[in-house]
């Protein structure tokens, strides 16, 4: 295990950081406030070629390893959660068509992807279900050569202004997964406004009114939609959400510093004050932890290791933690600022916790970790 | 690579993640139980990190996965000249 980051990769990450700080921070409040995201940043995204991040070359995208995508994810979510699910959706639709797509597929979608010339997403719940994915109601039959597809999906992430759409549903009970193009006709779609966090996120109901795709819009093969598809989309969104809350802690925490370094109570900075001490020192302790848990994942994933499925997952469990403890206890450091849209701690502490029922719910998260566990007792 | 080393290797991976010490080859491992949608993608990268293979869209199939002897087979197919 090789935790050494390269010159090229700290380079990666400065210009990320620094992206992240022209374009994103100083606006994600007020993409926030008006619940809707710059279409100029997502083309500003596209051209810079970050929306190409976790797409290979051969594709048209700078195929990053899974440490410089991991410092994008971080850098992003400290700037705004809700644009880092804008990378976590696009990457979950990339990612099932590089491992499940067709030739075809691949070539058709994944260099218009890599551009930002079509915006990705990822359809899995239903306005009726969530953590019980197996179950979706979606429903797909083949009729002469197409699929005709009728359902709806809710909490659809950039749902509102995605071109293409990976949708999970069922083929005689069977979960498969489908290409659907925001095009067809019978798909519409419905913004979702008035959510804790995430505000910007474009987050919509999707409804499929008898909407017909070629039989080679199917992506893996019937049965295989939910366990291999979408854990392979998965995978690659809790990876990309893991980091995005270590991004979020650490934009907390950074404002914590911050303020506890400028603010004066009793005739002393708030830094001065061993109670905002004990918060410090527990956020910088559990920051790192969380750091080095995403560095573990990535590594896992660069290697291909299996063990890179529990391990992502015990991770976007810890740093979602994280990230609301940071959060949390940076609006307690700035009082009752801490409380309006002066600073941004508040948003911070709304979009994180969001980051714990995403992406499968931190309970979820929690099965499969306990059963993990007994299983290494063994 | 012989048949009882895909069988061996894929008999550690396996017995790791479910609670049987001992896996009999024939024994299919889903209608069992033993698989779950995140252990069917961790034998995914098991059988490809292990035996060098890509499994691709068209290698989707219950057929290739469901036992010991089916996984041993699929990877002398996929590691045979076509």
């Amino acid at each position: 295990m090789d935790f050494k980051i390269s010159q090229e990769q700290q380079d990666a990450k400065n210009q990320f950081a620094s992206f992240v700080d022209r374009w994103v921070a100083p606006y994600a409040d007020k993409f926030d406030e008006q619940q809707e995201m710059s279409g100029e940043l997502i083309r500003r995204m596209g051209q810079e070629g970050l929306l190409g991040s976790m797409i290979p070359e051969e594709y048209g995208g700078s195929g990053l390893d899974a440490l410089t995508f991991g410092f994008l994810c971080e850098e992003i979510g400290r700037g705004s959660a809700s644009l880092l699910s804008l990378i976590t959706v696009h990457g979950m639709l990339a990612q099932a068509l590089i491992k499940w797509g067709t030739k075809e597929q691949r070539q058709k979608w994944l260099p218009k992807m890599a551009k930002g010339e079509v915006i990705g997403a990822f359809a899995l719940t239903e306005p009726d279900i969530g953590s019980d994915a197996r179950n979706v109601k979606t429903n797909a039959v083949l009729e002469h050569d197409r699929w005709i597809i009728n359902g709806k999906k809710r909490w659809i992430s950039f749902g509102q202004v995605a071109d293409l759409v990976l949708v999970i549903g069922q083929v005689d009970g069977k979960g498969t997964a489908f290409l659907v193009e925001s095009d067809r006709e019978g798909y519409s779609t419905q913004g979702i406004t008035g959510m804790l966090g995430f505000r910007s996120a474009m987050i919509a109901e999707l409804s499929f009114d008898n909407v017909s795709v070629p039989a080679s819009n199917m992506v893996g093969q019937v049965g295989f939609g939910f366990s291999h598809v979408t854990g392979t989309a998965l995978d690659q969104g809790r990876f990309s959400i893991a980091w995005g809350c270590l991004g979020l802690a650490q934009g907390a925490m950074n404002a914590s510093l911050q303020y506890t370094s400028e603010r004066q109570q009793f005739g002393t900075p708030l830094k001065s004050h061993q109670l905002i001490k004990e918060m410090v020192a527990d956020n910088t302790t559990q920051i790192r932890a969380a750091r080095l848990m995403c560095y573990n994942a990535a590594f896992l994933k660069q290697q291909r290791d299996p063990a890179f499925i529990m391990e992502t997952s015990m991770t976007k469990y810890f740093t979602s933690r994280t990230a609301v403890k940071a959060a949390n206890d940076a609006v307690q450091m700035h009082g009752a600022n801490g409380c309006s849209d002066a600073y941004p701690v508040a948003r911070y502490l709304r979009d994180a916790k969001i980051m714990e029922i995403i992406e499968g719910s931190n309970q979820m998260q929690q099965l499969l970790i306990s059963r993990y566990g007994y299983e290494q007792l063994k | 690579m012989e048949h009882q080393e895909v069988i061996s290797k894929s008999r550690n991976f396996i017995c790791q993640r479910i609670s049987e010490t001992e896996l009999d080859p024939g024994l299919d491992i889903f209608e069992c139980g033993y698989v779950n949608s995140l252990f069917a993608m961790e034998l995914v990268l098991f059988v490809e990190k292990e035996f060098g293979v890509v499994i691709e869209n068209e290698d989707l199939d219950l057929a290739n996965f469901k036992s010991l002897n089916a996984i041993s087979q699929f990877v002398g197919k996929k590691l045979t000249p076509a």
